[in-house]
């Protein structure tokens, strides 16, 4: 029976890309291709162009930073004698400032870019991710080539994350302040900024001061490995059945 | 000789046609507009990096203010994350309410959207109409979740709580008495849904007054028929969604092609245009607001005649009941855990998209295991609408661009987010 279904967009995508492909997943009817920073534009201008994809439409650039995934500042493992405050103190995210930020680990690969693209003409989606390879001056070939509507939010991916993107024809800052410094979503960044600005009556312009707020997060980074999500799981299995 | 060279204007920030905060840099030969340049950022409140310091429920509120003329649309793509991620369905009585609200959002936005756009066009009418309107609905808004705005009703697993029996009235004052308290109070002496129901009934005749005022008139037309052609090809490259893809002429839906929620049990149509213009696009969202108003009939049908619960019975998601923490242990700590800290979603990453008013609105949620999300994108419509602005006036007249961001239906709420 199975060899008689039709390849599913996971398997087309291995077959077509090969090589450039560095992994595809499904889940939960959701398809994410990873291809490399090298090949990039390649796999673009293929999934755009050939009539078994036709993506026209690429809906979202977004950046990510991954500095940080998955650590948590509450242990739920051990048993401990502390409080409440074992979960607040020390500097997870959004609890330190500028002078304090953490310093991530060489080589993480931090940066990624993760594209969605919709097809009109299949009715399907698709994510295409890709990593930076370098940390310090990450670089990902633009898209506005293929996709003109992707100009602005690669524009917002180098302003928040300062991803650069190699052949943009515009690559301005978009949604932070002019003369922002920084890119402020980076994992890197406080949560409380680092400059404040305010009108000073005396000099009679607008001033920029470093920030005066503490960093207050109330709620612990918390992740829990347990059995607690089995009953949800069951659930749905249940209604599934039900629903057949 | 003279020499003559372009000119550059700045139009906006503050500006009554530029929708709240929008900065255009206009380079203009004559009165013609050579290049736009927008300037967005200006409401920037980095909403998606709050939200990854705060447990997951905590940012549904911040959805509202993003598109603050569409919220519960806004809340339904992001509970519809948490909920894909979590692997829990919303039960199907909840599923109508979010189907029977994102359609009354949808008449909101569109109601703001007509009211504003004819204002910056010229006709100041429609806005009192449309204001007249809008009253009735943000009075069921606060019926339902006490906020006329900012609702924070959705919540992943279902809706904060079933509608109310009771329709508020409004009370005797020195403004409101006799003869008029009795006729405002006319639809509100049963439940929401009568009063729903009383409103759909009447919502035709006030969609055909709207277009009285506009669809044949002269100012009207010269203002927007042939103003702003977006081709199909445009459409496509520049990754537009919603009325603006449809103006151009492309069935694309996402409640009809993705059907969510209740959208595949209620009968609607999708309005088309055929030129892409300013005009299709206005004549494309009046006959959105009618379809939505259809569709809020059906939903109110179907929920006076199936009661049942609107939130998962899992309390390891949703709090237990006031009456339930009372005298169960076990309920008290489910909901100290909750609202504490939260609830943990499995590592995963999704996309998951409504059709919002003005287009697709998709929230791209990360999560690592923890009780926050460690990313969280919001792809609003506007925001991709806007960036094909300079292609979209260059060699329009510069009247013209208040006509373009009008049909554009921007929102800085969710651009600048």
């Amino acid at each position: 029976m199975s060899e008689n279904l039709p390849p599913t967009l996971a398997q087309r995508l291995n077959a077509r890309f090969g090589a450039d492909v560095v992994a595809v997943t499904e889940w939960r009817g959701e398809t994410t291709l990873e291809v490399s920073a090298t090949s990039w534009l390649s796999v673009f201008q293929a999934l755009r162009d050939e009539a078994d994809f036709r993506f026209e439409q690429a809906i979202d650039v977004c950046g990510i930073d991954y500095m940080g995934y998955g650590q948590s500042e509450w242990d739920t493992t051990g048993i401990s004698s502390q409080g409440f405050s074992r979960g607040v103190e020390g500097q997870g995210p959004g609890r330190f400032r500028w002078s304090e930020r953490p310093q991530a680990a060489p080589n993480e690969k931090r940066y990624a870019v993760a594209v969605q693209l919709l097809s009109i003409t299949h009715n399907r989606r698709l994510c295409v991710k890709c990593y930076c390879p370098d940390d310090a001056l990450p670089i990902v070939p633009s898209l506005t080539g293929l996709f003109p509507g992707a100009n602005w939010f690669e524009r917002e991916a180098f302003d928040l994350y300062g991803i650069v993107f190699e052949g943009h024809p515009d690559l301005r800052r978009i949604l932070t302040d002019y003369g922002f410094v920084g890119h402020p979503f980076r994992k890197d960044f406080p949560l409380i900024g680092n400059v404040e600005v305010r009108y000073d009556s005396e000099k009679q312009r607008v001033i920029y001061e470093p920030v005066s707020i503490d960093p207050r997060v109330l709620v612990p980074r918390v992740i829990r490995d347990d059995s607690r999500y089995d009953q949800a799981q069951a659930e749905a299995a249940a209604n599934a059945a039900a629903g057949k | 000789m003279q020499e003559i060279r372009n000119y550059t204007i700045n139009f906006g920030p503050q500006h009554p046609a530029a929708h709240g905060v929008l900065r255009l840099v206009l380079e203009m030969d004559g009165e013609t507009v050579m290049r736009a340049d927008p300037h967005i950022g200006l409401l920037h409140r980095g909403t998606e990096k709050l939200a990854e310091s705060k447990p997951f429920n905590q940012a549904i509120g911040y959805m509202d203010r993003l598109d603050y003329v569409s919220m519960m649309c806004n809340e339904h793509a992001y509970v519809r994350a948490i909920e894909k991620l979590v692997g829990i369905q919303a039960p199907v009585r909840a599923q109508y309410i979010r189907t029977m609200f994102d359609e009354i959002t949808r008449i909101l936005n569109h109601l703001m959207w007509i009211g504003s756009n004819a204002l910056d066009l010229g006709a100041m009418a429609v806005f009192l109409y449309a204001f007249r309107e809008r009253e009735e609905l943000m009075d069921c808004y606060e019926a339902v979740s006490g906020a006329r705005m900012h609702a924070t009703y959705y919540r992943p697993g279902g809706v904060y709580r079933d509608l109310p029996d009771r329709m508020p009235q409004y009370k005797e004052s020195r403004w409101r008495k006799g003869g008029d308290l009795k006729r405002m109070n006319a639809w509100r002496e049963g439940s929401m849904l009568d009063f729903l129901e009383a409103f759909c009934k009447d919502f035709y005749s006030k969609v055909d007054e709207y277009e009285t005022l506009l669809t044949d008139n002269r100012i009207w037309k010269q203002r927007t028929v042939g103003i702003g052609v977006v081709t199909p090809e445009q459409a496509y490259a520049w990754g537009m969604s919603g009325p603006m893809l449809r103006g151009s002429g492309i069935a694309w839906d996402l409640r009809k092609k993705q059907p969510y929620a209740a959208y595949a049990n209620v009968d609607f149509d999708i309005p088309l245009g055929t030129k892409g213009d300013c005009y299709d696009r206005y004549l494309v969202r009046v006959e959105e607001m009618r379809q939505s108003n259809r569709i809020v009939e059906q939903c109110v049908k179907w929920l006076r005649a199936n009661p049942g619960p609107v939130m998962v019975e899992n309390f390891k998601i949703a709090p237990p009941s006031r009456e339930g923490m009372k005298d169960d242990m076990e309920a008290l700590i489910h909901h100290f855990k909750l609202f504490t800290e939260g609830y943990c979603v499995p590592a995963g990453e999704t996309y998951s998209a409504v059709e919002a008013p003005k287009g697709e609105f998709g929230i791209y949620l990360i999560s690592d295991g923890a009780n926050k999300p460690f990313r969280l994108k919001v792809r609003a419509p506007g925001f991709a609408h806007l960036s094909s602005m300079d292609e979209i006036v260059r060699g329009h007249m510069l009247p013209d661009v208040v006509a373009m961001i009008g049909t554009y239906d921007v929102v800085f709420g969710e651009i600048d987010r």
